[in-house]
């Protein structure tokens, strides 16, 4: 790769999802995207040298692959075969012997000869009457692209060897891959592409690091070491700034952390609006570290704990006792507030990685959460025990994800029922009354959310896979960010009808997603009924703020004219003109209008 | 020896990568060269990739040409597992 500098500035714009400002190196994370592959001629005597230099890529890539299976967790070792498959592929002769062949009569070097041989096969994929072939492409460019990548003598990446602390530009990242990353050496996150919503952008605010998402080509423009500021309230990305620019963002920064520390005092007051109304506040939490960051900004519990980390963390299924160790933790520290544990999310594009063993066309409609845990109830059963473990210390709650409907609760409580009665007969003890929830974040379940109320002790509106599944959008497009509508009034209406199913059977109903640590949303859930939010703990003492300067009365009333609009436009306009005073910080103001609370007037990309 | 012999794609998912794949597992064992045939277009039945080139969804039909020493048996093995559908789990 060449190291030519780039002195000219550049300033990109995306979308800004987790704030703060960063100024530092760039790291880039490049999974072989447009990647320079040098093309020469060789001479006659360096044409053995290139064959060989091939033939010892081919045996890294297999080496390669042959360690990804064997590191394969249990449950997914059945699509194992893929790989097999991807190692038929590149032995097979057209491209081994095609690309040896064609170093020796075409006198080429190796990645040149390995690119002629791939394209030949694309080529003839593509005639191919057969959309299922046609599909088989990309398994060949994969293969094609390790192969050249060891040819190149690159290492593959793995984002646990990062030295200095440097801002990490991708693509995308996987959670595979944050859960990979040496944190501590970690500034901030930018990527090519991603939403509000996308993993980057959760994980990011789970670590409190600065991360913009969705900047179409920015790892195109970035070099390893190239200075950026990274803007994680406006969402601007500045490649190669000057002396002054750097001393402005300092500054910026700085001004920001006192505001920061002024309101976060704020944070432990309870969140009771003038009128008297109270409202739980809880937050999100990730891993059982959060803890200590949840309690610091004043969580009264934990309303979301996602417990896919420790699975995405190892290559093996966590064992039983390392999961009940961790949510023993969480819930002894919050005791006697609850902690909501959500079982198992995977699947869907948590469990892409490198090498996409899903192959769902469709992931995020795909195999994943309950519907996974349903199949697979070993794993399932396994993270129950611990869990129901766990809860004799402290306030535990159990949460189903993903319900679509009624058979899913039945059947998850079926084996929870068995669960339960193994620890009887082994004589463990575990809180009878557990109580145990719902996320309410599929179309369907909201439709049916009347029926779901009479089965669960709570529901907790997931608003991130809801507005996807319900205005049909794909989370991690950035071309439909824009979309990302939590205004649309079908989603406020939604919201409206599961809060007055779970009343009308008497369940608390809580909401979790991105809405909930939005102040502008915060007077609309608040009239809405709301009992609890749970959000990421940086975003609780401002909405604690907001909450203690508004009035139920006025919440209430204010969404009879909000319910009168019939476009997220106008619904938009008139919360910003509702709720800009009182949001007291310029930044923070900032942030949430362009990031959550944006909507197609303003798209960003 | 040369056998030659018309085989019919009966599996769900037609001839795809995992199918080619045992197709060529099984090549792998003899020493008999197998070339397959559709239209006027016949590929190395040892290459993955010619065998996906063929393009052939559930209903085509190939010609199977084994060239060699142990035809019979390999033509014989290869008709099993075009009957038992690749094995294809479904």
């Amino acid at each position: 790769m060449t190291d030519h500098q780039d002195t000219k500035i550049n300033r990109l714009s995306g979308i800004a999802v987790s704030s703060g400002i960063i100024i530092g190196k760039a790291r880039l994370v490049d999974r072989s995207r447009e990647k320079i592959i040098y093309e020469y001629l060789i001479q006659d005597g360096q044409v053995n040298r290139e064959v060989e230099r091939f033939k010892e890529a081919l045996n890294t890539t297999k080496e390669q692959i042959l360690s990804v299976k064997n590191r394969m967790p249990d449950q997914i070792k059945k699509h194992a075969f893929i790989l097999d498959t991807h190692l038929m592929i590149m032995n097979d002769s057209m491209i081994t012997d095609s690309t040896i062949n064609t170093i020796l009569e075409e006198k080429i070097n190796a990645e040149w000869a390995l690119k002629k041989s791939i394209q030949k096969v694309r080529q003839l994929f593509e005639q191919a009457d057969y959309d299922y072939v046609r599909d088989r492409i990309n398994d060949v460019v994969n293969i094609g692209e390790r192969i050249l990548r060891n040819l190149a003598g690159k290492e593959q990446e793995s984002l646990s060897e990062i030295g200095e602390r440097v801002i990490i530009v991708a693509h995308d990242l996987s959670p595979a891959d944050t859960s990979e990353m040496n944190i501590g050496k970690v500034m901030g996150f930018i990527t090519d592409v991603g939403g509000r919503t996308s993993h980057t952008a959760i994980m990011a605010q789970a670590l409190e690091l600065p991360a913009v998402v969705g900047l179409k080509s920015v790892t195109k423009q970035v070099q390893d070491g190239t200075l950026l500021i990274v803007d994680g309230y406006t969402g601007e990305v500045i490649i190669g700034p000057d002396d002054d620019m750097i001393i402005a963002y300092q500054e910026k920064e700085l001004q920001h952390e006192r505001y920061r520390s002024s309101i976060i005092q704020l944070g432990h007051l309870p969140a009771e609006t003038v009128d008297g109304h109270r409202l739980s506040i809880k937050a999100n939490i990730e891993f059982s570290e959060e803890v200590v960051s949840a309690k610091d900004h004043g969580a009264e519990g934990v309303g979301l704990y996602r417990t896919e980390f420790l699975y995405l963390r190892s290559r093996d299924i966590p064992s039983e006792e390392e999961l009940f160790e961790d949510y023993r933790q969480v819930a002894e520290i919050f005791c006697p507030s609850p902690v909501t544990i959500r079982t198992l999310d995977l699947g869907g594009d948590k469990f892409s990685s490198d090498l996409d063993l899903s192959r769902e066309m469709n992931p995020a409609l795909g195999l994943r959460a309950i519907r996974f845990c349903l199949r697979e109830p070993k794993i399932f059963k396994s993270q129950l025990r611990a869990i129901l473990r766990a809860s004799t210390y402290g306030q535990v709650q159990l949460m189903f994800p993903m319900i679509s409907g009624l058979q899913e609760i039945l059947d998850a409580k079926k084996i929870l029922k068995e669960v339960m009665n193994d620890l009887d007969h082994e004589n463990v003890s575990y809180d009878r009354d557990i109580k145990i929830g719902i996320m309410i974040e599929i179309p369907s379940a909201v439709i049916v959310a009347d029926i779901l109320a009479k089965h669960v002790d709570f529901f907790s509106i997931g608003t991130n896979d809801l507005i996807q599944y319900a205005l049909a959008i794909d989370r991690v497009n950035e071309h439909l960010a824009y979309m990302y509508q939590p205004y649309h009034p079908a989603i406020l209406r939604m919201i409206r009808q599961v809060i007055k199913a779970a009343k009308d059977v008497g369940i608390k109903v809580a909401l979790c997603g991105e809405m909930a640590g939005d102040p502008f949303c915060t007077a609309i859930l608040l009239g809405l009924g709301i009992d609890e939010l749970s959000m990421n703990a940086v975003s609780i003492p401002l909405v604690k703020k907001i909450i203690r300067s508004i009035s139920m009365k006025e919440a209430m009333s204010d969404l009879k004219d909000i319910f009168q609009f019939e476009t997220a436009k106008e619904v938009r306009e008139f919360i910003i003109e509702k709720m800009e005073p009182l949001i007291p910080d310029e930044i923070e103001k900032d942030f949430y209008l362009k990031t959550s609370a944006k909507n197609s007037i303003l798209i960003k990309n | 020896m040369e056998l030659i012999k018309n085989l019919k794609i009966v599996n769900e998912l037609g001839l795809h990568a995992r199918a080619a794949a045992r197709v060529v597992e099984l090549t792998g064992q003899y020493r008999s060269k197998l070339f397959f045939k559709k239209g006027d277009h016949e590929v190395d039945g040892s290459s993955i990739l010619s065998i996906l080139t063929l393009a052939c969804p559930r209903g085509s039909e190939i010609q199977a040409r084994i060239v060699g020493e142990d035809a019979e048996e390999l033509m014989e093995k290869l008709g099993e597992l075009f009957q038992k559908r690749f094995d294809e789990i479904k």
